[in-house]
C-alpha cells in the first residue's frame, strides 16, 4: 500500500533495506547462535548515518522524528530483532537527554550518538521495578559537587557494549515516582561495573545486562532535566519510543511472512504447491491483512506523535500492543505453515517467532499499555 | 591525495539474454548496475582516502544515463564525478575505451591512484586497467586482493595468483585493478544520498578530452565481433539418488560404460 513518504523518508527505508539485506541477513543465524552482539553491522549502521535520523540537525544528526526511525526499525527488523533492537536501544538511551537535557548535556552527547561513535543505553528498570516503575530502589544523593549513585539496574539492553547511560534514581525516596531524577553516567565512571549477561529464548544478538552503581561519582552536571521530574520524562520518552517498538513488529512480521509465502509456493504435497490449498491461502491471507492493519496504525500514531500533540500515549501504546501482539500471531503462523521445517533452526521462522515474544514484553508489557489505554478512555469520557 | 575510480553501469548479471537479430546484449528491460568489482574500487579508494585525506573523482564513459552510477557512487563516499560521453565513443572496445577514459583522466591533473575493477561482468575482459595504464604511462598491479599497507607515495598490495599471491609494492602514480575478496562495500549512506541527490555532474564530449577522433568508437576499435551466441543447452543430465556410497558406484559404472 502507498503510505506517502517523503523522499528523505524513501531514502532512510532504502538505506536500512540494504544494510539489511547485504549485512544482517546473512549472519542472524549466526549471531544467535552464538549470542553475539552485532558490533561490525552496528558500524555499517553507523556509516550509513542511520544513528542520526533521531538526532536534531544543529547536533549533527537528521532531524527526523518518531515516524522517521519507525521506519529504520521496520526494514532493521525484517533481517533481525535483535540487532534492530541494538539499534533502537541507543535511541531510546538518549532521547531524556534530547527531551529534558541541558544545552550542555546535549552538546555533549548528542554529535557522537548521531555518528555511531557511541551507543547509549536507558537504565530504569530494577529487580523490584517493572510494571511498577515506581518500585526503583537506586539512589542519587548530592554530595558536594557531585551526585553519588548505589543501585543495581536489571536486563538493561546495551548494557556492557554502550558508552552513555541514562540511569533513573531517586533523588528524594520519600516522595516515590515525584522524588526520581535522570542522570547520565559513563562507561568507566568510577563505582560504576557491569553485572549479569542474560542469557535470553530471543533477540540473543542483542546484550541484556545488568547495571552496577556503586558509590558511583558523577559530576553534578550530569542530571538531566530539573531534579524530581525524571518520572515526567521517562514518561514521555518511552511515549516517543514505543511506536519504535510497534515498528519492530511490523518489519518482524513482515518478514515471516515473506518467509512463509516463498516457502509455500515451492513446497509440494499431494502433487501441488501447498499455497494452492485453501486452507494454506487463507493462514497467509490472515497474516497479510493484519500485517498492513497494524502497519496502518504504526504509521498514523508514529506520525501524531512525530508532531508533538499534548497526548500521545493512547495512540503510542495502542499501536505498541497491536502490531507487537500481531507479531506473536504472524510468526507463529509462518512456522505453522512451514510445518516441521520451521520448527527447525535451518529456517529463519523460527527464530522469528523466538523473537517476536519479547516485543509484547518490553518497553512496557501489553497489559500494562492496555491499561494506558483505559485509563486514557476514562479520562477522555469523564 | 588524488585517487580516481573507473566504474562502468552494465546490465544486471541475473538477467542476461542475447537478442537473437542482432547478437548483441538485450538491453531493453534489463535492469542497469554498477559493475560489481567497480564497488569494490570505490570502496577501497574511499578508505583511502578517509586514511590519507584527498579526494576520490569517479568517472564513467557511457551513455547519458550512466550519471545514475555515477550518483551512486557519490553516495558512496565518492567527492566528485565526471560522466565522459559522446556519440563519438559508441562502439568502442577495450583498446578505444581505455584511450578514451585516460585521456579523461588527463584532464584531471594529478593523480596519484587509478581503481578500476579487475573486469566488468558484461564483457568479462578484464583489459582496460592495464589498458589505461598503459596510455598513462604508469605502473599497474591486477586482481588485487588486499591493501597491506598504504603511503601518499606508494601502496603495498596483494596480488592474487592461481596458487596463492604475490606482493607487490607500487609507486604513486599507479594503476590497480580489484577483486571482490579486497573490502567489503558499505551501504551508501543518507548524507552521501543527498549529496548525490544534489550534486552537478559534468560531461566531457571527445572535444573536451582532447581525443583524436580516429582513435574513438567503433572507428578506434581493432576488435570485431564476428558472431556472438549463446552454448546451446544440452539436456542429457541425470541425477544419482541414494546414499553417497551408492551415488559414487553409479557415477563410476557410468564413466566406465562412457569411456
Amino acid at each position: 500500500m502507498e503510505y506517502f513518504l517523503t523522499e528523505e523518508q524513501q531514502m532512510i527505508v532504502d538505506t536500512a533495506r540494504e544494510i539489511t539485506n547485504e549485512k544482517i541477513i546473512p549472519v542472524r543465524a549466526e549471531l544467535d547462535e552464538k549470542n553475539e552482539f552485532p558490533r561490525e553491522i552496528l558500524k555499517d549502521i553507523a556509516k550509513a548515518d542511520l544513528f542520526s535520523i533521531f538526532v536534531p540537525e544543529e547536533y549533527g544528526g537528521f532531524g527526523g522524528g518518531c515516524f522517521d526511525i519507525a521506519l529504520a526499525l521496520e526494514e532493521l527488523a525484517r533481517g533481525c530483532v535483535g540487532v534492530a533492537t541494538s539499534f533502537a536501544a541507543s535511541a531510546l538511551g538518549i532521547y531524556p537527554v534530547l527531551i529534558a537535557g541541558s544545552e550542555e548535556l546535549k552538546q555533549k552527547y548528542l554529535p557522537s550518538i548521531a555518528t555511531g561513535e557511541k551507543f547509549a543505553a536507558f537504565g530504569l528498570t530494577e529487580a523490584n521495578a517493572g510494571s511498577d516503575a515506581s518500585g526503583i530502589q537506586t539512589t542519587a544523593v548530592l554530595d558536594g559537587d557531585e551526585w553519588v549513585l548505589n543501585g543495581t539496574k536489571q536486563w538493561i539492553t546495551n548494557g556492557g557494549e554502550a558508552q552513555i547511560y541514562t540511569i533513573i534514581a531517586l533523588t528524594d525516596p520519600q516522595k516515590g515516582a515525584r522524588g526520581a531524577s535522570i542522570f547520565v553516567v559513563e562507561d568507566g565512571d568510577p563505582g560504576f561495573s557491569y553485572g549479569k549477561k542474560e542469557d535470553k529464548m530471543g533477540i540473543r544478538s542483542s546484550s541484556t545486562r545488568e547495571l552496577i552503581l556503586k558509590d558511583c561519582r558523577i559530576p553534578k552536571e550530569r542530571m538531566v532535566g530539573r531534579k524530581g521530574t525524571g518520572f515526567i520524562t521517562v514518561m514521555k520518552t518511552l511515549d516517543i519510543s514505543r511506536p519504535g517498538i510497534a515498528a519492530l513488529g511490523v518489519g518482524l512480521a513482515q518478514g515471516a511472512l515473506d518467509e512463509a509465502v516463498i516457502y509455500a509456493k515451492q513446497r509440494v504435497q499431494f502433487g501441488k504447491p501447498i499455497v494452492s490449498f485453501q486452507a494454506v491461502q487463507h493462514i497467509l491471507a490472515d497474516m497479510a491483512i493484519q500485517l498492513e492493519a497494524a502497519r496502518a496504525l504504526v504509521y498514523s500514531a508514529a506520525r501524531h506523535i512525530a508532531n508533538n500533540p499534548k497526548n500521545m500515549s493512547k495512540a503510542s501504546s495502542m499501536c505498541k500492543v497491536f502490531a507487537t501482539d500481531m507479531a506473536m500471531k504472524v510468526t507463529t503462523d509462518a512456522v505453522q505453515v512451514l510445518g516441521g521445517y520451521g520448527y527447525m533452526k535451518e529456517y529463519p521462522v523460527e527464530k522469528m517467532m523466538r523473537d517476536a515474544k519479547i516485543l509484547q514484553i518490553y518497553e512496557g508489557t501489553n497489559q500494562i499499555q492496555r491499561n494506558v489505554v483505559g485509563q486514557e478512555l476514562n479520562k477522555e469520557y469523564s | 591525495m588524488h585517487i580516481v575510480v573507473c566504474i562502468k553501469q552494465v546490465p544486471d548479471a541475473k538477467d542476461v539474454r542475447l537478442d537473437p537479430e542482432t547478437n548483441t546484449l538485450a538491453r531493453e528491460g534489463v535492469e542497469s548496475i554498477m559493475n560489481p568489482y567497480d564497488r569494490h574500487a570505490l570502496e577501497e579508494a574511499v578508505a583511502l582516502k578517509e586514511e590519507h585525506g584527498g579526494t576520490v573523482t569517479v568517472i564513467t564513459m557511457g551513455p547519458p544515463q550512466a550519471e545514475e552510477v555515477l550518483r551512486e557512487s557519490i553516495a558512496c563516499g565518492a567527492d566528485q564525478a565526471l560522466l565522459v560521453s559522446d556519440r563519438a565513443f559508441a562502439g568502442a572496445d577495450t583498446w578505444a575505451t581505455s584511450y578514451t577514459l585516460a585521456k579523461a583522466i588527463q584532464t584531471l591533473g594529478k593523480v596519484d591512484l587509478t581503481l578500476c575493477g579487475k573486469q566488468a561482468i558484461d564483457g568479462d575482459t578484464a583489459q582496460v586497467g592495464p589498458g589505461i595504464a598503459c596510455r598513462l604511462g604508469v605502473p599497474f598491479v591486477t586482481c588485487v586482493q588486499k591493501t597491506r599497507q598504504s603511503s601518499t607515495e606508494s601502496i603495498i598490495v596483494e596480488r592474487m595468483m592461481d596458487d596463492g599471491f604475490d606482493v607487490v609494492q607500487v609507486p604513486f602514480p599507479a594503476l590497480l585493478t580489484v577483486v571482490k575478496d579486497i573490502n567489503e562495500p558499505r551501504v551508501a549512506s543518507l548524507k552521501g544520498k543527498m549529496k548525490a541527490k544534489k550534486a552537478t555532474i559534468p560531461t566531457l564530449s571527445a572535444a573536451d578530452i582532447q581525443a583524436e577522433p580516429q582513435n574513438l568508437g567503433l572507428t578506434g576499435s581493432p576488435t570485431q565481433v564476428v558472431r556472438v551466441f549463446s552454448p546451446e543447452a544440452r539436456g542429457d543430465r541425470t541425477v544419482f539418488t541414494g546414499t553417497v556410497e551408492e551415488q559414487v558406484d553409479q557415477l563410476v559404472r557410468q564413466l566406465k560404460d562412457h569411456f
